[in-house]
């Protein structure tokens, strides 16, 4: 059993400018409190969204958009995968900025939404784009690392470990562990710390 | 050939390669708490599949718990239904609970290495950014989200890339009043909040060698807060007699055969590091951050830097946060009113972080209006201190003598700031919102520094205080 391939993601996006944006922000501690992921997408960026009202996840133009366009180190900070999942359930499918933080870029893979990376430059312009364009769709290929705005390609980036994850469809890692079978318990054996020294 | 920790211990816990070019790690120790963990014992459910190595898995309960009373039922049904959820979990498959009231309850970076279950040369996983923490043993040892629980919990496993190594020298002597916390303020300053993505950090020189283990948990803890998923600090004798008769440390002869091994797994002279940095210690002072994120930081003396000054992309953010705190370019952090002070958390709640504390404490009292609480990392840090009489001091000076867990450090529970409150706080994040008000502003201090602050009621230089 697998998950599914994950190969391009289109859609209209939704541009988030700022630097290290952390993931208390995205879904602040307090709606942690629960055994499910259930409802997190209402509260996505909820106190960002209570102090700034043209929060872009306040707007309406951009509500039905699949793709998130950020700055650098995007998800920084707590390891809580409550802010890919507020993410998902919103509707975001792929992000794409500037740089990510490790443990987010990892949660966000294991759930299937790809985070790739572009310029400062064309991050800049995609999210001027998006502003300007709400209705353009925009086209994230992890087969080309590319991303289609319009008439213009922008190359992208991603570990290529992270990438052939989406286009094998093994992102959802659980199965392609268990493939290796003895070979868990053969690396056991050898630990010096489970075996007594 | 010379190699470094990581490099050995990455290649010992290799399973195999996989497919996509990643490792499959083996992980030695997995550590969950109540908050990250339901979802993926959910997930496992679902699958039908039962935890591989439940022996190697250990549980606490710490984000959400009252610090006040802990008498059950919780009055916030949200965290009732997690705690009953968490020992529904352990119970259904065979995992070890450090219940509340078991005397081994506390935050989990904190219990991990006091019972002797974090060793040198192991993997260790849990679900909280804060896992690096550990690497003060020589071990490699990282914060996951959800789903890589459920993975580890099914197969012990992760799909990994190994990262590159940074070796962070910090040379010479702390000078009196500047702490483990200090430093590693002062090294993400240099370095930046996104410097280490893609590297673990290797602590290492003559400052790092003189620190006590729970100096070296302080510093590997926040090895996050740059940007960097592992930190860690070579094993040597003063971790081996850390170790030595904790419950869940080897014992006898096999201590010492693991204490051969440990030495073994240490970096290599002339091991090669992707990058290195250096600072000296005797230039370091007390640090406090004056922005929203842990970069944000100026020594006690320092005035707060001018968006103006800075590279231009980080410009932006500096106006935000000077925004968001209410502090202006060029002002000094020095004499900051407070309203709130924090001593606690997985960075600072040890008990030489507590006696720190207490000895600028001892004989003064907190200011007038200052909410001051201590909040002990543990059971077994709360009884360590009340023996030597410590939360005495603390309560004849005003401050609240709580019970263990994560409390004020991220709102997760009833210990929170209100409105735009200030907070002199030992803890690890000053972000936005972090301290449970979507206002509250957090400044980043040593525990020293925040008992100097709630005696004065503003941000002092704790070397003017200390005997």
């Amino acid at each position: 059993m697998t998950s599914a391939a994950i190969c391009e993601i289109s859609g209209r996006g939704i541009p988030l400018p700022g630097d290290d944006i952390d993931t208390d922000r995205i879904i602040p501690g307090r709606f942690l409190r629960s055994v499910t992921f259930d409802g997190l997408e209402a509260h996505v960026f909820e106190d960002d969204r209570q102090q700034n009202p043209k929060h872009p996840f306040n707007q309406r133009k951009y509500h039905g958009a699949s793709l998130l366009i950020v700055g650098r180190n995007f998800g920084c900070g707590s390891s809580r995968e409550h802010a890919p999942q507020a993410l998902r359930r919103w509707g975001i499918r792929g992000i794409i900025g500037v740089s990510f933080a490790e443990i987010f870029f990892a949660n966000c893979t294991a759930i299937g939404v790809p985070c790739a990376t572009v310029s400062a430059e064309d991050a800049r312009w995609l999210q001027e784009t998006v502003a300007a364009h709400p209705e353009l769709e925009l086209r994230l290929s992890l087969e080309t690392m590319t991303v289609r705005a319009g008439d213009r390609t922008i190359a992208a980036q991603m570990p290529e470990g992270a990438r052939r994850q989406f286009l094998e469809g093994t992102w959802n890692s659980t199965f392609i562990l268990l493939e290796a079978g003895e070979a868990i318990e053969r690396t056991a054996a050898r630990l010096p710390y489970l075996i007594g020294f | 050939m010379a190699e470094t920790l990581l490099e050995k211990v990455w290649r010992l816990h290799t399973v195999r390669e996989l497919p996509s070019g990643q490792t499959q790690l083996f992980i030695g120790l997995h550590l969950i708490h109540e908050v990250t963990s339901p979802q993926a014992f959910s997930m496992l459910r679902e699958l039908g599949l039962m935890v591989r190595f439940p022996h190697r898995t250990f549980a606490t309960i710490d984000h959400i718990v009252p610090t006040d009373s802990q008498a059950r039922p919780f009055a916030d049904e949200l965290a009732e239904q997690m705690t009953v959820a968490l020992v529904r979990n352990c119970r259904d498959f065979g995992i070890t609970l450090f219940d509340l009231g078991s005397g081994r309850q506390g935050i989990v970076h904190v219990i991990g290495p006091e019972l002797g279950l974090t060793q040198p040369g192991m993997t260790i996983a849990c679900g909280d950014s804060h896992t690096s923490t550990h690497g003060a043993f020589g071990a490699l040892a990282f914060g996951i989200g959800t789903s890589q629980v459920r993975d580890v919990l099914a197969t012990q496993c992760l799909a990994m890339s190994k990262p590159k190594v940074r070796r962070i020298l910090v040379e010479g002597t702390l000078p009196r009043g500047v702490y483990a916390k200090d430093v590693i303020l002062a090294i993400i300053r240099r370095l930046g909040v996104k410097g280490g993505v893609g590297y673990a950090y290797e602590y290492a020189g003559s400052a790092i060698e003189a620190m006590t283990m729970e100096e070296r948990m302080t510093l590997c803890n926040m090895t996050i807060e740059g940007g960097a998923r592992i930190g860690y600090v070579n094993p040597d004798r003063t971790t081996f007699e850390y170790l030595r008769g904790r419950p869940f440390a080897p014992q006898g002869e096999a201590f010492e055969r693991a204490t051969r091994w440990w030495q073994q797994i240490a970096s290599d002279p002339g091991a090669r590091y992707d990058d290195e940095v250096r600072f000296e210690a005797s230039t370091l002072q007390p640090m406090v951050t004056w922005g929203i994120n842990p970069g944000q930081s100026v020594g006690v003396t320092e005035p707060i830097p001018h968006p103006e000054d800075v590279p231009e992309a980080e410009r932006a953010a500096y106006w935000e946060a000077l925004e968001f705190m209410s502090f202006k370019p060029g002002q000094l952090m020095l004499g900051t009113p407070i309203d709130v002070a924090f001593l606690g958390s997985c960075t600072n709640s040890r008990l030489s972080d507590l006696r720190a504390a207490a000895e600028v404490v001892r004989g003064r009292k907190v200011a007038r209006g200052v909410r001051a609480l201590v909040v002990p990392g543990s059971e077994a840090v709360a009884r360590a201190a009340e023996a030597e009489g410590l939360h005495e001091v603390f309560q004849a000076a005003g401050f609240e003598w709580r019970k263990p867990g994560c409390s004020m450090c991220l709102g997760m529970n009833p210990d929170r700031l209100r409105g735009r409150e200030i907070c002199a706080s030992s803890s690890n994040r000053n972000f936005k919102g972090r301290q449970g008000s979507p206002t509250g502003r957090t400044v980043l201090m040593s525990p020293a520094m925040v008992a100097a602050a709630a005696i004065a009621g503003e941000i002092v230089d704790v070397r003017e205080m200390l005997p």
